[in-house]
């Protein structure tokens, strides 16, 4: 049996809202509210990016699993926001976990996709009996340009899981991939804000690998959405991924606990697989769970999970998504956003 | 070891002091102490600075200093232990002369420290650069750290560390050659600018350009001059942890009650002998711990001390007479020596408007860092 | 910072390694060579995830590497088997300080060395 021997998350403290962004736009914040049925997003501290969203939320996995952190065999990161061009992530987050130096790392990127990509093969290694543990980490301190609709959804945090054959919590019971070159949203080496094709990015994009993965995964696997306790889809904002789950037979119930977007925005490679923390936060012994993300370029990558009895014991050795999402929050006014974010020109 | 004296003294006026070099400024204070102590040759230099390959990109300044004196062939060597560089020169100097080696020696000060570098960052590189600077820690800030400890320890208030500006501003007004010589309030010193909580502006000491320079000699050839006889009777060096963190107690500075023991024990005094002291005030609460490490008030009472004017001019003893590093300026490698300039004007009678009356023995407390490094010395009139 | 003085600290900037001497247990951070006890043996240790705050301060005039985060608040933090430490302490106000309250260490950046230099990580504390 292969699966999640431990999971975890980390979300920044600070958040703006939709109305602070669409002040300052002069934008009608209620039709953004009511169009993408997002309330707030959280955003980065100043002293906090990719790689320090990595190892908190690893270190929380770390706390589920229970295992010492050297008997990790890779650790891989997916992100949009890596915070060195060329220099990897996942090398200064094994070094603050102290997994190196016996330890395969790589940093992957594939706009909102990377996370699962990054779960993907962690959990592919582990099943092929090449490591003992994966960690697999999607985060991200995402930037949408100053105006653009997505400036009210890039937001922060990210989810680690690390992947093993003992003592387990979730089982990965089938896993599909759906990739094809859409070229629906991007961001060129060097330019500081990505691009998008506008509704470009939905039904070519967002629906037809959503769809894609998810048709394909129950097909494959013979469960059918009736059979599943929870399903979380990429959320690049409220609305698609309700809409995605409901054509394919999902009640709204069955998102609830994953729908973290309202308060989170979209954290691109941290969206759905945070999600998915969330939904272990709540999900009870042998349920069924359906993960479906969703990464611009395009590509969606779909795992089915069964929970175990596991899961009672380590769910509360760490802190829970809703408690990350809920407490301690610190609202900033959209100036000290822009600070926060870099989007003001500074003197070297 | 033979007798020494402080035959000359020399300073420039502190301050922003923009139309003169590095070696302008300390070329002007030594040819005042040469000429003061009206000696025609010096046979070795110690020039006390703290960074000025920080702050103007020149190092090696003991051989730049002797070459414009004019006296290109004598030994000169910088000495640093940061802000109390110019105490450790003088200390350096009065061993030379001590041991017989050398009859006239000339030891200064000097820091430039207004031409445009980054100042924080220049002075917190005399704290832990790994485990304090490395944090964002400033020297304000760890002054700040020992403020919030001796307030909870001791009750001590912010009006009794705004006293020790009030103070040190009034003596400052009196001495032409301070950077701010002007009178503040308590009330003043509360409303400015906070720069680490909760030390505001008034009580932190200035960006300062400045140089202060004196002559050691041996007792002998300075009984044959016309000045008084002002004879160095104690020396006491320390050192404690560099980083404030490591130290068991957070208002205790060890180095600071150890050099004091040390230069006492050496001229034989007790703290009660002393008649004026120039202390290292490089923020309020500094002069508050430092009073009662030497000796003066017990352990968590300096707060109370200088509020109620024990250490003003006309107090039980009086502490920085010369306005202090606050009022006088701050110009951190030429401090140790500019307060030397100052008990030698006071115990020769010369501090005019400043004067204390009738002193016999004063001493000068010279710190680095936030306490890592102390020395102080005993001067007595003969 | 020149990359291989950052590099030669990461076990104790990135995982609080400290050592504790075999003699008289007191444990340092950073390792020691010699401890104040005169002993040379030491074992490997960490620092507690969790301490007290014995002393703070609000930085309002900062080095210019720190000046994007100024106002900050740094802290000597006592942690729980005794070592103390000079750190940030982020997330929260200034006002919400105190001597004695609990914090707990996070990994954080601490600067950037202008945009095409290193990035400099290590421990803060945060309120708990
Ligand atoms: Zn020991």
């Amino acid at each position: 049996m292969v699966g999640i021997v431990g999971y975890g998350s980390y979300v920044p403290r600070y958040r703006i809202k939709v109305e602070e962004i669409a002040h300052q736009w002069g934008k009608d914040s209620s039709a953004v509210k009511r169009g993408l049925l997002l309330q707030e997003k959280t955003v980065p501290g100043l002293d906090e990016d990719t790689i320090t969203i990595s190892v908190e939320a690893a270190k929380n996995a770390l706390k589920r699993a229970e295992i010492a952190p050297e008997e990790i065999g890779a650790l891989y990161i997916g992100s949009e926001s890596h915070p060195y061009a060329v220099k990897p992530s996942g090398t200064v987050v094994a070094e603050a976990l102290g997994i190196v130096p016996n330890v395969h790392i790589a940093d992957y990127e594939f706009a909102c996709k990377a996370g699962t990509e990054a779960m993907f093969v962690a959990h592919g290694l582990v099943k092929a009996d090449l490591l003992k543990y994966a960690m697999g980490i999607g985060a991200d301190t995402s930037q949408g340009a100053p105006g653009d609709a997505l400036e009210f959804s890039a937001s922060a945090g990210g989810s680690a899981f690390i992947f093993g054959k003992g003592n387990i919590v979730a089982e990965i019971i089938d896993t599909f991939s759906y990739t094809t070159d859409t070229p629906d949203f991007w961001r060129r080496e060097g330019a500081f804000y990505p691009l998008h094709g506008g509704r470009f990015t939905g039904e070519p994009a967002y629906f037809k690998h959503v769809l894609g993965a998810g048709r394909a995964i129950l097909e494959k696997s013979g469960y059918k959405a009736s059979d599943f306790a929870y399903a979380i889809f990429h959320m690049p904002n409220g609305k698609f991924p309700l809409t995605a789950g409901k054509k394919l037979g999902f009640r709204k119930e069955q998102m609830e606990p994953g729908w973290i977007v309202p308060l989170m925005g979209n954290t691109y490679s941290g969206s759905s697989p945070t999600g998915f923390s969330a939904t272990l936060d709540v999900a009870k012994p042998g349920d069924l769970i359906l993960l479906v993300s969703f990464g611009s370029g395009a590509g969606s990558d779909a795992f089915i999970f069964k929970v175990t009895e596991r899961i009672n014991e380590v769910r509360n050795k760490a802190i829970t998504v809703k408690e990350l999402l809920e407490q301690n929050r610190i609202y900033l006014d959209y100036g000290q956003y822009a600070k926060y974010r870099g989007k003001i020109i500074m003197n070297e | 070891m033979r007798e020494v004296a402080v035959i000359g003294i020399g300073m420039t006026k502190f301050g922003e002091l923009w139309t003169k070099s590095l070696r302008d400024i300390f070329v002007e204070a030594a040819m005042a102490a040469i000429d003061d102590a009206k000696v025609d040759q010096i046979g070795s230099m110690y020039v006390g600075s703290m960074t000025p390959g920080l702050f103007v990109g020149q190092e090696h300044i003991g051989a730049l200093m002797a070459d414009y004196l004019g006296t290109p062939s004598i030994p000169a060597m910088r000495v640093e232990s940061a802000c109390c560089s110019g105490g450790m020169a003088f200390r350096a100097g009065f061993f030379e002369v001590a041991s017989g080696h050398t009859d006239v020696v000339l030891v200064g000060g000097v820091e430039k420290m207004n031409d445009g570098a980054d100042v924080t960052y220049a002075l917190a590189t005399a704290a832990d650069q790994e485990y304090e600077v490395y944090q964002g820690v400033t020297f304000p800030g760890l002054y700040a750290l020992i403020a919030r400890a001796h307030m909870h320890a001791y009750g001590t208030t912010r009006e009794q560390m705004a006293a020790v500006s009030v103070k040190n501003h009034h003596n400052g007004s009196l001495n032409e050659r301070a950077q701010f010589p002007r009178e503040v309030t308590v009330e003043q010193v509360l409303n400015a600018t906070l720069v680490a909580d909760p030390l505001t502006m008034l009580e932190c000491s200035p960006v300062s350009d400045g140089a202060a320079c004196a002559i050691l000699a041996p007792l002998a050839i300075a009984k044959k001059l016309s000045m008084p006889v002002i004879k160095v009777i104690g020396t006491g060096a320390a050192t404690d942890t560099l980083a404030l963190h490591a130290r068991e107690d957070l208002t205790t500075l060890k180095a600071v009650k150890l050099s004091a023991q040390s230069a006492y024990k050496m001229a034989g005094v007790k703290p009660t002998d002393v008649s004026l002291a120039e202390v290292h005030d490089c923020f309020s609460i500094a002069e508050i711990c430092i009073v009662e490490e030497l000796g003066f008030v017990e352990k968590g009472k300096g707060g109370p001390f200088t509020e109620q004017g024990h250490t003003a001019l006309d107090g039980k003893i009086p502490v920085n007479t010369s306005g202090g590093l606050k009022s006088k300026g701050h110009p951190v490698g030429a401090t140790g020596i500019a307060q030397v300039c100052e008990i030698v004007e006071q115990l020769r009678g010369a501090a005019g408007k400043r004067q204390v009356k009738d002193p016999k023995i004063g001493i000068a407390q010279n710190m680095g860092g936030s306490g890592a490094s102390s020395v102080v010395h005993v001067f007595k009139k003969e | 910072m020149p990359s291989p003085r950052y590099w030669r600290e990461m076990p104790q900037r990135y995982r609080l390694e400290a050592s504790q001497c075999t003699e008289c247990g007191k444990v340092s951070f950073p390792p020691r060579i010699v401890c104040g006890c005169g002993a040379r043996d030491f074992k490997k240790t960490n620092v507690s995830e969790t301490g007290t705050i014995v002393s703070y301060t609000t930085i309002r005039v900062a080095p210019d590497a720190f000046v994007i985060q100024a106002p900050y608040n740094i802290a000597i933090v006592e942690a729980d088997n005794g070592v103390r430490i000079t750190t940030q302490v982020v997330d929260c106000a200034p006002e919400e300080l105190a001597i004695g309250k609990k914090v707990k260490f996070v990994f954080r950046k601490l600067y950037e060395e202008g945009h095409c230099g290193i990035i400099n990580y290590g421990y803060k504390a945060v309120l708990v």
